[in-house]
Order: C-alpha cells, then structure tokens, then sequence
C-alpha cells in the first residue's frame, strides 16, 4: 500500500492584497478598565495549549507576545496555516481537529473523506471539531479556497500517521509480520487468518503521542476510493430537521439581548447619548464606550425599544454618493509616486504593440459595491467567566476574531475563546468580529452572557463590501486576430483575477488601491469577478470589431493547454457555433482561471426590450480544479457560484448617500430568487494527475461577461458596468 | 399590553407569558427554545422565518403572536413522524439541496405547504410557489428538484 502513495505537496498561497478588512483596524478600541487589566496579566497564568508551540513552529520559531496571532499588515508574515489533529478514543471515536470553518461549502464533509481515506475508517466513524480556538490549532481563517489544497493534505498525512501507527500497535498485540495486516472499516486485519483488531481495542489502554512530520507519504488522487466519489453531507439531517446549533441559535442561562445603536452616518463621531428613558426600563443596561453604545436588555424587543429611546448626537463629515462614486475612485487613488501598484507580468511594450495594431480600442468598466447578503447575519454570543471570554459567533477568521477581541478588551489571546458553529454562510463576508466585539463589551458591562444579532439592515449597512472599481483596458489586436497589445488598469476593486492566459505580446497590468467611500473587504472570488468581467467584455469586443467569432478568437490568442480545455468543453457542451443568436436573443461566453481553478463559461439570454429586462436561459460552465475530491458538492458550488452571480450581473449594487446605505434591505436589494435562475449545466473536468485546488470561488467569475456578450448580441448594446442595465435610451432607438 | 400565555405548537399546547404584538418567530425561538425558524430579514421578504398556521405558510417574524394564539402552528421542529424524516426532508438530503443550511428550514416549510395544497406541482408551480425563499447560495434547481422527488414520493406511498 505505501509504495502507491506519495507525499503530498502544500500549496504556499499568498494573501490577496484586496482583504481589506484583514488589515484594517478594529471597529472599537474599548478604554483600558486598568484595575482588570493588571489583575490580568498580573494573576494570570498562562494556559500553554499545544496550539502555543505550533504557533511558534509556524512563525519560523519566531518569538511572538503572549496572544500575538492575527491582524497583520499586508507586508508582515502572520503565521500560516498548519496542520490539523486527530485522536482516536479509547472507544476508537475518531476527532479532527481543524480551525477551518464550515460556512456552507461542505468541506466538513470533504475533510472527512479525506480523513476515511487514510485511516481506513467508515466516514460516520469520524467526527471533525473545527474552528474553536481553545481545541483546534491555530488558522488564519478559511478563505481564498485553501482548504481543500492545503488542509485536506494536512489531515491525510496525520489520518495516515494514525494507520501507519495503528499498524505497529496490532503487528505488537498480534505478534505477526506488519506486511500481512491491512487497515479498513476502522479495524487492523490479518489477511492470513482474517483475525482483526477494531481501532478502539487498539487505542484501549494507550497513551500514546505522535508528532508527524510533513513528508508522510498520501494515497495519490487516481488510487482514492473514498475521496473522488460522491458523498453526502455528513451532518444534513441536523440542517433538515432545524436541529443545528448556529450562533444566532445558541443560548445561555441568564442571557440578556444586546442591542447597539448605530450611527448616523459611517465614520461619524458620538457627541453625546441621553439615555435616561432607555435606563429606566426594568432590566436594561446602557453601554457607552467611545464610539459605542449599546443596550442588553431582558429579550430581545426590549433590547430594541431601549436602544430606540436613547437620544444620540452623532457628528459626520460629508461623504460621496453612489452616484459620483467612480469618479471618486479614479480621483482618490491613494498609490505613492514610485509605488503605483502590483504591474506583475510586464510583457514587451505597449507602444509598440499598438503600432503593430490594425485596430485599437480602449473601453471603461465599472463594477458596484455589492454585499454578501448571508442568509444568517452576523451574530455572536458572549459571555465572560472569571475574566474568561467566550464567544459564539459566526466568523471565517475564529482566530482573527480572538485577536481583535484580545486586542478591543486588552487581553491576552489565552483568555478569549471563540467557537464557531457551522454558519449561516459568509461568502467572504465574515472575516471580522463586530458582533462578537459589540456582545462581549455588553455582556462585560451586564455581567452576563449577551446574544447580539445583527437585524438584515444592520447586515446590509454595517458589515463590508465587495469593492466598486474602475477598469481601463487599451488594447490592440491585428486583423489575424492576434492581440498584439493589453493595457489594464484596475482602480479599487483589486489584483486577485487580473492576470490571465492569453498570449499577448505587449501587456501591463496594473492595480491601483484607491481611498473607498465605504468600507470593503473579501468576497466570494474577490476581484476575479470585476477583472473577469473587464476583460472577457473586452476580448469581446475585439472579436466582434474584427468580425470573428468570439470562441475562435479567444482560442486564437491561448495556448495554456487546462484553459482552453475547460473554454472547448464547455462550447461544445453548449453547442456554441450550432446555436444562432435570434431577434432578442443572444448568446455570449467567458473564460478565466483564478486560485489554481480554470472556468469557461456559456449563456444564452432573452431580452424583454419593453421591460428592459434580461432573462437567463440556460448556463453551461465547465470547471477543472484539479482531482476532485467530491462530484456532487463541487457541482453543487459551481451551481451556486452561478446563482449566486446572477445577481451581482444583473441587480445588485449597493445604493448609498450620505454616509447611509439606502437599499439596506432585501425589498429593495434584489438577490436571485428560484425564477431567476436558467437551465444550468455543469462540465467537471477531472485531473486525477494534478492537485485539487479549492472551488468555493472561481466558479462565480465567468457568468457576468458571458452574460454582458450574450446581451450584445442580442440587442446590439454593450454594456461596460456590473450590474448590466440596458439603457432605455439606446434600447428604444433600436426597436 | 394583552399577554399571550398559551400557544399550539407542533400539536403540543405550551406555556408561555409574552406580549400579543411580539413577533411568532421571537417566542418560538428565544421562549420556546424552537430554533430551527430562522430570521433572515424581519420584513418577510426571504422567507427563512416560514411556519405553517393552519398549514398555511406564514412569516413567523411579521406575525405577532397574539393573532396566531388559539391556531394550530406547526415549525420545523414538528414534521417527522415518529422519528421518520417527511419526504420533503429526505428529498433535500437526497439531492443536497442546501449548502449553509440556512434557509432549509423555511425551505421545507413552503414546499410542505405546497405539496400538501397540490401533490403534483409542475416545476413552474413550484418556483411560483417558492419564489418568496431566498437561498444565498444558489441551491434552488435543487431545491425544485427535491419538492419534485418528494411530490412523487406522496404520491406513491399514498396509492
């Protein structure tokens, strides 16, 4: 069996510059109350978990302040990813332990696959703890598609640490030649005799402790049986029967309901709070702390009726609308003369790529602010114990959370614990601690456990945006079809996506970072989706000035071998070149890589000119990450990633004036609904002979210019902004 | 402020002492410990907060309690049978028909609602039917997929 496997190489992926909020400072910095500050740290005695030494083991052995582990800048090295534990009971229980999170993409079922695999274990035997920051080691958070490339080779080498050690324990109890036991269906089996010793008989007794190193050898992707096959998730008949636990749904003896109240305006400054009526409700507690204020009442209507009757005077600056908003961005680029960006992969000259030319053309993008929307806000229970704190909150980041709740409450990371139940989805939208932050500062001053649940409108207006931005591509392409000149400029929205496969000659691409209206930060697939859009409209654009069919154009100018086999299987798929645009309809495609994912994307769309309405019909997307590890769950995200970019297409866009969002809730921010959503189909391109790369993102990339083509061919209108709204004036000259 | 201090839930009749104009979804969830409703918008607009008022589906957090007291209201929490999943739970299973796991509950409770008014929706009555559900990430095709399977599954059994 060991001959078959090798080690498994981990992935070093770099933290993309447009996490925003993983660099941004803490939303409160409560006072220092010194008197508990010194009893802290002074009585205080460190608790030296495991997760102490991994953590000096991963920083480089680097000496680090006691609770020193999250919020870094961009250019400091915060500790990286690790590897998970695993222990097997006595009673051979089998626990991981992972500091990912499960926030909907399924990768509590993943890992378990591919922990089964290795140990040689029934699935249901294996039970994963992830995301507690007291009992799992540490993480920097479960985003940018990691998991599958770097934990689940993590969690097989210590699943295969555990077999190979279990071996050694039943050739000892058996007293026979290792080389005739085999490991399966949680027990060691002699295949000479068949006797066999379950895992719990094993462990019975044993303390035994094993510290792995990285070159453990892992079954390669062609020889998995449990990984590569379909499974179901591992704990859906809690979600079916409403019987899990999610933060919002936790709840302690004595709890009160927190409340805070929010201000005018962002950025704005408390002046002062007349509290009186909200004080004298029974039960009611007022905390203001700085820019703080909040309420923790008895339940949660009264929470609200407080908050409602504290007379708050805020003070703001005047701020942009969303209306001027791009030409705020392009007037705001916050870049310093000799640092004007990331211009990776320079190529050749733009100049003289333009001059090899027949045609030039140079076109502006735009993309909108759109939020997550998850369908769980964000919410947090707190509750301090002997100057203890623990907090169950919905959180990408459980160890970043604890850190910017170490740093708000100026204590040491040993005395703060967050648990992440599985949540309610982030989409890269819970990277930071708000809740968490507001419930501990109400739960400290009430002395009892607070639950504080963000409403909708709160969600809408107080967590971060996917960043707007501003894309200016020059370009030039000879009447061959040969781009013989790439130009691209992103203003705000971000790198992550921006660099492609195509064979241009003369390209730069350049990221400028710009001063944001509004606060931004991580979402599904970053600025893939805004530089995606840009660029495929673009190559788009180029295909039909030259007349040439879109498809053939793109092929033409690549010759990256996965990415024109997921853009041919998906155009085959589709019957792209069978199809024929008709009268209001149209048909348009996309491609794109991005996170070691490779998408193409086919749409057919109807427009309702009257209306002005754009209807999807049918969606085909084909998607190679590498080995896949789980058929039906990497379906099941690439539909949703599909869904879910129907609506950054065609509706969403945050509306904001003043300093207030005003489309804060869902009657007036249109997400996908069920009669959104066209005939979908879905290529998966297996690779059993490459790395599985993640798949929670780069799905969502290719929808929107695959869209935006489709409506040019059918209307004869191109559209340059996300979300695509064809114009009245342009759309009634036509008809 | 008239108090309620009696509801019908899932066939059981419970204690509990709140005010009329609370919201349903509040009591069910912070005085009943019945969790499995969820807030999602507070406006009835996403339907995550689904309940069943005499097997019609309501939005538990635009209905006060006081209105709903002496009626049948059956929740999430309320659909097995003698620890048997309804088709409509297994169906979801079945076809992975959740993601986040968020909405499902309101989910199951429109579709519950839907096959028990029409045993054999087309596939346009069910997302007619289910366009007031909001699920973030995307899995409605199979969500239809599933009230289909388990529309057949009714149907049969029924025979």
């Amino acid at each position: 069996m060991s001959d078959e496997r090798k080690p498994t190489d981990v992935v070093e992926i770099p933290i993309e510059l447009e996490r925003y909020e993983l660099f941004a400072a803490p939303t409160y910095r409560f006072n220092v109350d010194r008197r508990e500050f010194f009893k802290l740290f002074g009585g205080g005695i460190a608790i030296v978990f495991t997760l102490k030494s991994a953590l000096a083991q991963e920083s480089g052995g680097r000496e680090r302040q006691a609770g020193e582990s999250g919020r870094r800048g961009p250019n400091t090295s915060g500790p990286k990813e690790i590897g998970g534990w695993l222990h097997i009971g006595e009673d051979g229980a089998v626990t991981v332990f992972t500091g990912k999170v499960e926030v909907g993409q399924d990768i509590r079922t993943s890992l378990t696959q591919a922990v089964a695999e290795e140990l040689g274990a029934p699935m249901a035997s294996i039970k994963l703890v992830m995301g507690d920051t007291d009992l799992t080691p540490y993480d920097m958070g479960t985003f940018g598609s990691r998991t599958t490339p770097t934990m689940a080779p993590q969690l097989r080498k210590a699943a295969a640490a555990a077999r190979e050690l279990l071996l050694d324990l039943a050739a000892e109890q058996m007293q026979v030649d290792r080389t005739t036991l085999v490991a399966g269906d949680g027990r060691i089996t002699n295949q000479k005799n068949k006797q066999a010793l379950s895992y719990g008989q094993l462990t019975h007794g044993q303390k035994l402790l094993k510290q792995i190193s990285d070159d453990v050898p892992t079954a390669p992707a062609d020889k998995w049986k449990v990984a590569g096959q379909s499974a179901a998730k591992v704990d859906g008949r809690d979600f079916v029967t409403g019987k899990h636990k999610y933060a919002s749904d936790i709840k302690r003896p004595g709890m009160l309901y927190g409340k805070v109240v929010r201000p005018s305006a962002f950025n704005a400054t408390l002046v002062s709070a007349d509290t009186k009526a909200a004080e004298a409700l029974a039960g009611v507690t007022v905390v203001r702390d700085g820019n703080f204020i909040g309420v923790a009442a008895p339940d949660a209507a009264m929470a609200a009726q407080a908050a409602r009757l504290i007379k708050a005077d805020w003070q703001a600056a005047a701020q942009p609308s969303s209306r001027e908003l791009f030409e705020y961005l392009k007037n705001h680029k916050t870049e310093t003369q000799g640092n004007e960006g990331s211009s990776a992969n320079a190529r050749g000259s733009i100049a003289d790529g333009l001059a090899a030319a027949d045609k030039k053309l140079q076109q502006t993008y735009t993309v909108a602010y759109i939020a997550h929307a998850p369908m769980e806000p964000r919410a947090a229970v707190a509750e301090w114990t002997d100057g203890k704190l623990t907090v169950w909150t919905g959180t990408q980041r459980p160890f970043g959370v604890r850190t910017e709740l170490a740093e708000a409450f100026h204590i040491p990371e040993a005395r703060v614990r967050v648990i992440m139940p599985d949540t309610g989805a982030g989409y890269g939208g819970k990277h930071t601690g708000d809740a968490a932050l507001e419930a501990a500062r109400l739960a400290k001053a009430t002395g009892k456990p607070v639950k504080l649940v963000w409403t909708r409108e709160e969600e809408f207006t107080w967590a971060y945006f996917r960043p707007a931005g501003v894309i200016d591509i020059t370009s030039g392409v000879r009447n061959d079809g040969t781009v013989t000149a790439w130009e691209f400029h992103n203003i705000n929205s971000g790198p992550a996506g921006i660099q492609h496969k195509y064979e241009f000659a003369n390209q730069k691409i350049v990221f400028h970072p710009a001063q944001s209206p509004l606060r931004q930060g991580s979402y599904r697939g970053l600025a893939a989706t805004a530089n995606h859009f840009a660029r495929e409209t673009h190559m788009d654009e180029m295909a039909h000035s030259l007349k040439m069919d879109p498809l053939e154009f793109r092929l033409k100018n690549l010759q990256d071998e996965r990415q024109r086999a997921v853009l041919e299987a998906a155009a085959k798929a589709f019957g792209w070149g069978k199809l024929k645009s008709s009268a209001d309809r149209g048909i348009g495609l996309s491609c794109g890589f991005e996170k070691g994912g490779y998408v193409a994307t086919c749409a057919e769309v109807a427009v309702d000119r009257q209306a002005r309405k754009v209807r999807l019909l049918r969606v085909v997307e084909a998607f190679e990450c590498g080995a896949i590890v789980n058929p039906d769950h990497l379906k099941n995200q690439i539909e949703g990633a599909i869904v879910q970019a129907i609506g950054g297409a065609l509706f969403e866009a945050i509306e904001f004036e003043g300093g207030k969002i005003t489309n804060a809730r869902f009657s007036r921010y249109r997400v996908p609904r069920f009669s959104d959503v066209p005939k979908i189909e879905v290529v998966l391109v297996d690779r059993k002979d490459l790395p599985s790369a993640g798949a929670g993102e780069t799905p969502i990339v290719g929808l929107a210019p695959a869209v935006g083509n489709a409506i040019f061919v059918a209307t004869g209108q191109r559209l340059r902004s996300l979300p695509l709204t064809l114009s009245e004036h342009e759309i009634n000259g036509r008809t | 402020m008239p108090r309620i201090t009696e509801l019908n839930v899932n066939g059981s009749r419970l204690k509990v002492s709140a005010d009329a104009d609370r919201s349903l979804l509040s009591v069910l969830r912070d005085d009943l410990d019945l969790t499995g409703s969820k807030y999602g918008c507070g406006e009835g607009q996403c339907g995550a907060c689904t309940v069943l008022i005499g097997g019609v589906p309501t939005r538990s957090c635009i209905t006060q309690v006081g209105t709903v007291a002496s009626k049948p209201i059956t929740t999430i929490e309320g659909i097995e049978s003698n620890g048997r999943l309804h088709p409509l739970q297994q169906a979801m299973l079945d076809h992975d028909a959740l993601q986040c796991g968020y909405c499902t509950s309101g989910m199951i409770m429109s579709g519950v609602a839907l096959l028990s008014k029409n045993p054999g929706p087309g596939e346009e009555e069910v997302v007619r039917f289910m366009e007031g559900n909001i699920c973030r990430c995307g899995t409605y095709p199979r969500i239809v997929a599933a009230i289909t399977q388990a529309a057949r599954q009714i149907k049969g059994g029924a025979k």
